[in-house]
This record gives structure tokens, sequence and C-alpha cells, in this order.
């Protein structure tokens, strides 16, 4: 598996870049020729995991929020998202549906969308130190009639 | 965001564009505000012209739920775009019979 293409992306945790990094994640894959639906299932899973970063990892202060994107030449996208924010201290609980702890009319189901739209969720959180949600899914390579 | 319409005691809340964190708290204000003021008997969500939504749209439905109930209304969403359905369908909204 060789990596074919390569970015990288930070930002301040402001709610108003949830469109911007879901929209330059969603750019950066069109090469691929996703679907629609797999285009809008990645673009849905990243904007879960920033609006994470955004609203928990950072609740109180204004933190950065990196994206790492890559492709490899198998047609995969992994996609890194990551904080140095307050940590998860029990990621199997948080990843649980409808588990939230925030009051302010969250669904509790971000990871429930990244878990249902992309191929694979990986989660790594210190408390104290930030975290990190790995997601991976294969673009379809398709003959283009079939597109 | 939202265009608000009010008629034989149906107050329609017509949705576009994105609906994610940074912009659900403004539809909510308005919806919120113009439910307080008719108090209609359903609140109707049109999603016909939304073009993306996240966890974040399960939690304003379920919020104007809430808060429609209370008034004594009740709440419809309508015209769901299929990958929009995708994210309802694991909520318990679907269950609720709020989704038409
Ligand atoms: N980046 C993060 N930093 C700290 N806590 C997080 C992060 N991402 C998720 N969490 C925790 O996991 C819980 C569940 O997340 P999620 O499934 O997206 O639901 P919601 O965002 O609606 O609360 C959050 O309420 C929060 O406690
Ligand atoms: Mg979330």
């Amino acid at each position: 598996m060789n990596i074919q293409n390569h970015m990288k992306l930070s930002f301040l945790s402001r709610s108003v870049n949830e469109a911007f990094a879901r929209a330059a994640v969603s750019s950066f894959l069109l090469p691929l020729d996703p679907t629609v639906t797999e285009l809008s299932d990645v673009r849905t899973a990243v904007s879960e995991a920033v609006t994470n970063c955004i609203v928990h990892a950072y609740p109180d202060t204004t933190g950065v929020v990196y994206i790492d994107a890559k492709i490899t030449d198998t047609n995969k996208v992994i996609i890194r998202i990551r904080d140095s924010g307050v940590g998860i201290e029990n990621i199997k609980q948080a990843m649980e549906p409808l588990f939230t702890t925030s009051s302010d009319e969250r669904a509790g189901l971000g990871f429930a969308v990244m878990q249902s739209f992309m191929d694979r969720v990986r989660v790594r959180s210190q408390k104290g130190k930030g975290t990190v949600v790995t997601l991976e899914k294969f673009i379809d390579k398709l003959p283009d009639d079939k597109k | 965001m939202v265009d608000m319409s009010y008629k034989n005691d149906i107050l329609t809340a017509g949705l576009y564009g994105e609906i994610d964190h940074h912009i659900a708290p403004k539809i909510r204000s308005e919806i919120d505000a113009k439910c307080e003021n008719l108090r209609p008997k359903v609140l109707r969500l049109d999603f016909k012209a939304v073009s993306f939504m996240d966890s974040s749209g399960v939690g304003l439905v379920m919020g104007r739920q809430r808060c429609i109930s209370l008034l004594g209304g009740r709440l419809e969403v309508v015209n769901i775009p299929k990958q929009i359905n995708k994210v309802f369908s694991l909520s318990g909204l679907d269950k609720l019979g709020v989704l038409k």
C-alpha cells in the first residue's frame, strides 16, 4: 500500500470552520471520482469528528484542530482528525450511540455516524492531552459508465 | 438557513443549505421564537432544500419535538433527502412517527 497523495490542514476550533473542514477534505478526494453518496458519507463523518474537537475538546478555549488526509494506491482514504484538548476518559462509553456529555441539544450520535458512514473508525485519546480519530474508507473504482 | 410561513394552524419551517453545529442554534432560535408567538397545532420542518446535515440536525429536530409538544402541538418532518435520512435512521426519530 503506497501513499499517492497527502494533505495537512490546521485551523482554529471555531464553529465557522466546520463547513470549511468538510469541504476541504471532500475537494481533496475529488480526483478519486467518488460517487455522490461516498463523498457525502465522508463529508458527514469529517463534520462529526471536527465538531467534536470544537465542542468537546476545547470547551472553554480556542485550540487548534489538525487534519491529515492520505490517499493510497488502493483507493483507500485515511483521514486523521486530531486535537490537543481535554481528551476522552472512557472511549468505549463515548462511542455508544446516544451517549453525550453535553446538554446543548447534542444527539450523542457523532461516533455512530462516523462508524456507519466509514469502513473503519479508530480513536486514541489521553486525558488532558488530546484525541486522534482516524477514519478510513475505500472509494470504489468503477468504470466511468457505472458512475 | 430557514424560511418560515404560517397558514391554517401550521407553521412551516423551510430549511435550506447545510445544517451543522455552527448553524443549528440560529435555526433553533428563529423557529422557537415563532412557535412561542403563534402556538401552532403543527410545526412542519421541510427538509427539501437541505444539502447537508450531520448529527447536529438530529439534535435540532429532537429539541423542536420537545419544544412543540410542551406548547401542545406536534412535529412533522417532511421531504427528507435520501442521504439525510441515513443520519435520521441512526436516531430513534424514525420510530416516533414524526418523519414523513
Ligand atoms: N475530540 C474529543 N475530545 C473530548 N471528548 C470527546 C471528543 N469527541 C467526543 N468526545 C466525547 O464523546 C461523547 C460522544 O461524542 P458524539 O458521539 O459525537 O456525541 P455528541 O457530540 O453529540 O456528544 C461526547 O459527548 C464527548 O464527551
Ligand atoms: Mg459529536
